[in-house]
């Protein structure tokens, strides 16, 4: 990198904010994805001001900018493809007004969605995705990705419950956008940068909508010996016109690599297991759960159980947002695909998973939001056999294709990022990508901010290149200066 | 004024069909906008044609305007140029719908309550109770961003809408979004055609959530004589858990409007609660509702039976059209409000026509919009003389609070005098260059939308 770029840096932030030597870049070469990207810089501002100084250096520079929360994301979005300087929101991560009466907060983009949580419990809210890392992802990054969760099913993902917006763009303003109720006049700002994955702006504040913490809970786990039961039951509550909060699916694959772990209770021996939620007012809950029950038995699960109290509850969704860890026992490196399905749709994909897995000599677990058909089947490999990546990934891609036949989408909260840019012409045509590319290039004309991510970069329409293996040093060497990165 | 789209009609009918296509002024009067006329109008039967008749008016660079049901093209500025109107009313059917995914995908020029029947078979429905819902279309329904009380529950159209595809501004038919209830897979694009009155491109096709009908669902209203219990009430439910499925404050003059048997007499506030749930549920929230009213001073708090209930309920859903029924030069302002200072908002936009000497009446949804309506007895020059320097003190009050205020229906008059969207804010540059992506020659509704977009 520059010299004169860092050391203008360094003078505008201080010497304890900028990380450059060659052991801080490596820890911020990944993210929760199976993507490689090293960086030449991080920086930690502390206001939006520093954001502002950061972005007009990284102008005259041509340098990349990358904004960055806990790097969790499982799609590469925050990493620095075209290297650059990743933008850490770390040290942003005060929560600024907690506003009870109007069921709001304000906070700054680096604050962990479960402190937000913790923060507001007293006053009987919560923000409501809830990612299964929030334990560590930051809201900025939920905006970026607009990230789901288990209870998005019944609660929305992060775009509906963002009500404003306080930006960087790339071109250098700071800009707020949205007010105090999602429909105030002009255009839908914050529908279309919630979501645009740090390709637009960079968020430097945001305020949140907070949902009242439901009155009553019931959490009930089912248990099956055969998956087409488990996946028969999502249907069925669905049709029924039954919105649970959540309801969860893991397989008996997935189901005994966290029971090894985690403990929670799940039964060893069985084909699939259902984790379904029902929340609200105590009269309704009861119903709910009763109705869920008989529908589970009718579907041929061997066993309802619902759990007592706060802490079986607890146990259960440990075991659920655990899983990931849980398999990081199992193989050291794993893909976690994120494909969505019409909902109808469960019981023959779930089927046709186990083919593609079969057929390419990979055992494929399944654990995901059964309820809103957003899959998330986990392939375990080697990644010191590169044949090994290409095939889990080649793998991968054809479990989205599939996704995609029966109507579906190519991500349901994970983001394209950059690791699925290449399947985009196979949701999307020329046209619709042109629309987005112009939107991109009118707010990021330079390409500066998050190059590389969403857009394929192969020409032709529908052509999808097969995908080498991340190699450290060779996505992301950094471009000459003056190059366009869009 | 001579109009590129005058020598038209001959090319305009290649594309749609001759007799889809007019340029009869007295059939043209039916798509004016703020007394602006087009010089044609034209009736696609397919998207590929909205295609079409773009790519031909960006070449002849005329503007144009989609209409659906026409009842609400008088939001928003008068046009700049207005040259073709596309009727998008046989693009009206149901292209799928899948009950068990709850899923449905339309063409824009459906008309809601025929898309109402279709789910209806199946128990389900479209959260869009709006203004003018026995004629509006899904695609104007969309593109004026008009509100359901029932956004109380289910959020508003950005909340439900799955993907869209439309016709931009070079002609492209694009699409954002999906079929399937959970996707992240590209930019939202869709939610910028919401309340962008038809600025940025055509709604050809819209992909919706669809929710299941509830099963039982009462109403209650709850009287009050001071407006500070009546948005205290409001305020303490939505504290509770009840998570009602509507609940919306008016005043008296209101509820004169609405002409029901719910009429507030010497009382000034009404507060009107529905739910939905089972017969538990139904019981559960009577008894609260009705300590809560308690004890926030109610002076009267009564189930509505049926019909009294989806009586009460048609004419909240209608009122910017009693008002305009009542007082044919009514201005009606929308202010966005947060809940807990929507009972000050209100107080404070009464006062200022109390001052005026002009006749009004308010309506709050309990999500923080609140519905203002100036009704002078006037009509002509001496209702804009008095509802004018009104709009501007409130505009002024809005600016100065930094509310969002605009005002969705208005004499065409007063819109020579006030931009009926409020100052630009500084989202303004940004929302120019989405103007630019979409809609590079400027042909969609030029002039109407946010500072002259």
């Amino acid at each position: 990198m520059d010299r004169h770029l860092l050391h203008q840096l360094e003078r505008f932030l201080g010497s304890d904010s900028v990380l450059s030597r060659p052991e801080d870049l490596l820890l911020y070469e990944y993210d929760g994805s199976v993507e490689i990207a090293r960086p030449q810089c991080i920086v930690f501002p502390r206001t939006a001001a520093d954001v502002v100084r950061i972005v007009a250096l990284a102008n005259r520079h041509k340098t990349p900018i990358v904004g960055r929360g806990a790097g969790t994301g499982l799609s590469g979005g925050a990493l620095a493809r075209h290297g650059g300087i990743i933008v850490s929101f770390a040290r942003m991560n005060q929560i600024l007004e907690i506003d009870v009466e109007n069921q709001r907060a304000i906070v700054q983009p680096g604050v962990v969605n479960a402190d937000l949580n913790m923060a507001v419990a007293h006053a009987g809210l919560h923000f409501a995705p809830d990612p299964s890392s929030q334990k560590a992802c930051t809201i900025g990054g939920n905006v970026s990705e607009n990230a789901g969760g288990p209870h998005t099913l019944a609660y929305g993902v992060t775009t509906n419950h963002v009500l404003g917006l306080e930006m960087v763009m790339p071109t250098g303003e700071l800009v707020r956008i949205g007010g105090e109720s999602a429909d105030g006049p002009g255009y839908d700002l914050c529908g279309l940068f919630v979501g645009s994955e740090g390709t637009l702006a960079l968020v430097t504040e945001i305020t949140v909508k907070l949902t009242r913490l439901p009155e009553a809970i019931k959490t009930l786990l089912a248990v099956y010996d055969r998956v087409d039961g488990a996946t028969e039951t999502v249907v069925e509550i669905t049709a029924r016109g039954i919105t649970p909060a959540a309801c969860e699916m893991l397989d008996g694959w997935t189901l005994r690599a966290v029971e090894a772990w985690v403990h929670a209770g799940f039964p060893l021996d069985s084909a699939a297991v259902l984790l379904i939620e029902v929340d609200g007012l105590r009269e309704a809950v009861e119903q709910q759960a009763e109705d869920i029950g008989e529908i589970c038995r009718l579907h041929g699960a061997r066993e309802v159980r619902v759990a007592r109290d706060a802490r079986e509850r607890d146990l259960l969704w440990k075991g659920r947002k655990n899983a990931f860890g849980a398999v990081g026992r199992l193989s050291p490196t794993y893909y976690v695909q994120d494909g969505v399905i019409p909902r109808t749709k469960l019981p023959q994909t779930l089927r046709e998973i186990d083919r593609i897995g079969k057929e390419n000599g990979f055992e494929i677990g399944n654990i995901f939001h059964a309820g809103d058909g957003n899959l998330h089947p986990i392939i375990l490999f080697d990644a010191r056999d590169p044949k090994q990546f290409e095939r889990a990934v080649s793998t991968a891609d054809a479990i989205i294709r599939f996704c995609i036949e029966m109507g579906g989408a190519i991500t349901g909260e994970h983001g394209v990022g950059m690791e699925k840019d290449r399947l985009m012409p196979l949701l999307f045509t020329e046209d619709d990508l042109a629309l987005m590319r112009r939107v991109r290039d009118a707010f990021n004309p330079a390409g500066l901010l998050n190059p590389g991510k969403i857009f394929p970069t192969g020409k032709g329409c529908g052509e999808v290149r097969i995908r080498p293996m991340p190699q450290r040093g060779t996505e992301n060497s950094a471009p000459a200066a003056g190059k366009d990165f869009a | 004024m001579s109009s590129p789209a005058k020598a038209m009609p001959s090319r305009i009918g290649d594309i749609v069909g001759a007799a889809n296509v007019t340029d009869d002024p007295r059939e043209l009067a039916q798509y004016d906008v703020d007394r602006v006329r087009p010089s044609a109008a034209a009736r696609p039967g397919t998207a590929e044609e909205i295609s079409e008749l773009v790519k031909l008016a960006a070449a002849e660079k005329f503007a144009v305007i989609p209409t659906g049901a026409r009842t609400k093209l008088d939001i928003g500025m008068p046009p700049a140029r207005y040259d073709l109107a596309v009727d998008m009313t046989r693009l009206d059917r149901v292209i799928s719908y899948d009950p068990g995914d709850l899923t449905s995908s339309v063409e824009a020029g459906i008309p809601l309550a025929k898309l109402a029947a279709t789910l209806a078979q199946h128990k389900q429905f479209l959260p869009l109770s709006v203004l003018f819902y026995d004629r509006a279309t899904v695609g104007g329904t969309l593109s004026s961003g008009v509100d359901s009380p029932l956004r109380q529950a289910y959020g508003t159209a950005r909340d439900f809408v799955l993907g869209m595809e439309f016709v931009t501004g070079d002609g492209a038919l694009a699409k954002s979004g999906g079929r399937v209830v959970k996707n992240v897979s590209g930019y939202d694009l869709h939610k910028l055609m919401l309340g962008a009155i038809g600025s940025l491109g055509i709604i050809t096709r819209v992909n919706f959530k669809t929710f299941p009908l509830p099963a039982e669902s009462r109403g209650w209203l709850a009287v009050f004589s001071r407006h500070e219990d009546a948005f205290g009430f409001a305020q303490s439910i939505r504290k509770s858990p009840l998570a009602p499925h509507t609940l919306d404050i008016f005043d008296r003059q209101a509820s004169v409007l609405f002409h029901t048997s719910a009429q507030l007499d010497k009382s000034d506030w009404g507060v009107a609660v529905s739910a939905a749930g089972n017969e538990k549920v139904m019981e559960r929230c009577s008894r609260d509702l009705q300590a809560m009213a308690r004890a926030a001073n109610a002076s009267a708090f009564s189930v509505l039976d049926e019909p009294r209930r989806s009586e009460l309920w048609q004419r909240i859903r209608e009122f910017p059209a009693l008002s305009a029924e009542h007082s044919p030069d009514a201005l009606i302002i929308k202010v966005n409000s947060l809940p807990a200072r929507m009972g000050e908002v209100s107080q404070k936009l009464r006062s200022i026509a109390a001052i005026s000497g002009l006749p009004f009446a308010a309506i709050a949804r309990g999500s923080g919009v609140v519905y203002f309506a100036l009704l002078p007895a006037e009509r002509g020059a001496p209702a804009m003389a008095r509802i004018a320097p009104c709009a501007r003190e409130i505009f002024s009050v809005a600016a100065s609070s930094k509310r969002h205020a605009t005002i969705p229906w208005c004499p065409p008059e007063l819109k020579r005098e006030i931009n009926i969207w409020g100052a630009p804010r500084e989202d303004f540059p940004l929302m120019q260059r989405v103007k630019q992506a979409f809609d590079p020659h400027n042909i969609f509704a030029p002039g109407r939308f946010v500072g002259g977009l």
